[in-house]
């Protein structure tokens, strides 16, 4: 008996071994499961970054499927959206996981990048972790833009003449540039057949990139945490950081129940509420595109409003297109922008914490804002609040410079 | 500190109600109910008798339809399809999009999913809130879609009614008219009340047919929560365990 076992040990190592001498796959699980060491302190808002992960493979296995049952033709497309949804088996559950992946993605990415915000986890030495994690972003507004455009809805036709649109603000070649990316002078069949072809394979590309790239530079400086602290200052005889434990097992297994929860929410809303009310699945969506009969209001879905809600602001087009996108800009730039070496909120006084509840807040209602028809008094707001965003950086700019904090302890005690 | 991030996320997804149309005068909410089998037949007869002349039902099969109300290839047949249609055929009908322009004024919009775009209480509302108004082309008017291109094609069913608008001028020299009531001209074949639940049963059927898997999605919902329910339950339990020796 025994030594069948010996045998069968020695086998399986030496399978290892086989790959290992080629390629070091026990090294790499090591590197980044087994003896990546994470802070243990981790708390709920550290369960954003896997569920990302999560929402992501959902975003592509399901675009798998629901490409096979799809074509791009502006004449036939709106029709093979209710193909899937009547004639295709389980193509209603494909669809659901997938249209409500896309808002829990940015409802995700949203939490995920606030936690950031909420323990400085952009500093030094994390910096390129943040500035790949804003490209992922931007890869993933392109994304889901174009995907809404693929159902061609009313409401996909009209938004995207809406957001093509805004490159005429682009000096000189405005127009030029529009055409281009439309392929016509007009949203047509050539304008889905191209977004077809970005949203399905080449942003997917881009962003599944990023994401390695996100990943290897976080386990290049290792995870940041709560209390902002640096876990690798004390580490015992073998070089392990007193403060960390291996993410396998324990952050797997926490972040199963993460998984777990989200789940929970995430499918009451595909089995219960997919259209949630209007908000993920909007009304005038389930309307034909036409392009002689505009919405009575066009909206993007709720993930772009904050900065739509930027837009209409100003009242030049130009000046509104050029807010909109400094607003994403100068999230770039948040590690240099905040000059404090204390990380996390923890530490710091009630000025910044007042600051950043503000510049959340802010947030939030731009969102709404974005959705509402626009009277004079929510116009007003909306100005205030953009303002309120930009003072946000210049203010975090100076008052870091010299910022008095609380001491940081050397140790996480929990 | 996890509570209380929990509670604000799951504040976070409360359903924000939006409304579909602006401005319509939607006076009751439709009440129907997607699970009555017999308010959705009857409704898919009166869709078939009175709708379907006009409108398609492009994106769906007769053979679905019947199999997701309860009935039979022959009851489906002989009773509900008036056309020389197939079983397995789509719901269209014989009028071209050009007639329907010339006739109406504009086509007569698909219907398949059109409860999704208006909702079930601007359809049931649309349909018992029309008047005769002689300006009009057709002769009639909607107090829920004002001008509507499409006359009261259930008229014989609930009667010729005329509506009191009220007239104000306001200070800065517009007029509004506020809709004060309906007085009825000719009784119609149907009581109010039949007449009323004649159009909830067909609103019923549209609100089925923009969304035929609702009925298959909402009797999986409990099954599917009470499994993930249970897996995060015992998911917390590993949790747990595993860090318990974690200080």
């Amino acid at each position: 008996m025994g030594k069948i076992a010996s045998s069968r040990t020695k086998s399986s190592n030496g399978i290892m071994d086989w790959f290992n001498a080629r390629l070091p796959v026990t090294q790499f699980y090591k590197d980044h499961l087994s003896e990546y060491y994470a802070p243990k302190n981790f708390n709920f808002w550290y369960f954003f970054g896997s569920l990302a992960l999560l929402v992501l493979v959902n975003q592509i296995v399901t675009g798998i499927w629901l490409t096979m049952h799809y074509k791009p033709d502006a004449a036939q497309a709106f029709g093979m959206v209710e193909y899937i949804m009547r004639d295709v088996p389980w193509g209603w559950l494909i669809r659901y996981l997938h249209t409500t992946g896309a808002s829990a993605f940015f409802v995700v990415i949203y939490l995920h990048m606030f936690r950031g915000l909420l323990y400085g986890s952009y500093k030094k030495p994390r910096e390129l972790i943040w500035v790949f994690g804003m490209i992922i972003y931007l890869a993933l507004m392109a994304e889901a833009f174009m995907g809404y455009v693929l159902p061609w809805g009313n409401m996909s036709y009209w938004g995207a003449k809406v957001i093509t649109q805004l490159f005429a603000a682009v000096p000189w070649v405005g127009d030029s540039l529009v055409e281009w990316v439309r392929g016509d002078y007009l949203i047509s069949d050539a304008t889905l057949n191209r977004f077809f072809a970005l949203h399905v394979i080449a942003l997917p590309l881009v962003i599944v990139v990023l994401v390695v790239l996100h990943i290897a530079a976080l386990h290049t400086v290792g995870s940041n945490n709560p209390e902002g602290i640096d876990i690798k200052k004390h580490k015992d005889e073998n070089g392990v950081p007193k403060d960390g434990i291996p993410f396998h097992p324990y952050y797997t297994v926490k972040d199963i129940f993460g998984v777990g929860m989200f789940l929970l929410i995430f499918l009451f809303i595909v089995f219960v509420k997919p259209d949630m009310g209007g908000l993920f699945l909007e009304h005038d969506n389930y309307v034909p595109a036409d392009p002689s009969s505009t919405p009575d209001h066009i909206k993007p879905v709720w993930y772009f409003t904050p900065f739509y809600a930027m837009l209409r602001a100003v009242p030049s087009m130009q000046i509104g297109a050029l807010i909109m996108a400094l607003a994403i800009v100068v999230l770039f730039f948040l590690p240099w922008l905040d000059r404090s070496p204390v990380k996390s909120i923890r530490y710091r006084r009630w000025p910044y914490k007042l600051m950043l509840s503000l510049f959340a807040l802010a947030f939030v209602v731009l969102g709404w804002l974005g959705m509402q028809a626009g009277s004079e008094l929510q116009k007003l707001t909306a100005q205030i609040l953009t303002g309120f965003y930009f003072f946000y950086f210049v203010w975090l700019f100076f008052y870091s410079r010299n910022e008095t904090y609380h001491e940081v302890p050397e140790r996480i005690e929990k | 500190m996890m509570k209380k991030s929990i509670l604000l996320l799951l504040c976070m997804t409360i359903p924000v109600v939006a409304s579909a149309a602006g401005g319509a005068y939607i006076g009751e909410p439709a009440n129907t109910n997607i699970r009555s089998q017999s308010s959705l037949q009857k409704g898919a007869k009166t869709f078939m008798n009175y709708c379907m002349g006009c409108h398609t039902m492009q994106f769906q099969r007769y053979n679905r339809v019947a199999e997701d109300l309860g009935l039979t290839e022959d009851e489906m047949m002989e009773s509900l399809v008036l056309t020389d249609a197939k079983f397995t055929d789509k719901m269209t009908n014989a009028m071209s999009k050009e007639h329907g322009e010339q006739w109406f004024g504009k086509a007569p919009p698909d219907l398949t999913v059109i409860a999704k775009a208006r909702g079930v209480d601007w359809l049931y509302n649309f349909l018992i809130n029309y008047y005769v108004d002689p300006s009009r082309p057709s002769g009639w008017n909607n107090a829920t879609f004002p001008n509507t291109s499409m006359p009261h094609v259930l008229w014989e069913l609930q009667g010729i009614r005329k509506a009191n608008y009220n007239e104000e001028v306001d200070a800065e020299g517009n007029s509004h008219a506020e809709l004060t009531g309906f007085e009825t001209v000719e009784e119609g074949q149907l009581s109010e009340e039949a007449y009323k639940d004649l159009v909830r049963d067909l609103v019923n059927f549209l609100d089925y047919s923009s969304e035929p898997a609702q009925l298959i999605r909402m009797s999986y919902a409990p099954w599917v929560l009470l499994f993930t329910a249970l897996f995060t339950f015992f998911a917390y339990l590993l949790k747990v365990n595993y860090f318990r020796d974690i200080h």
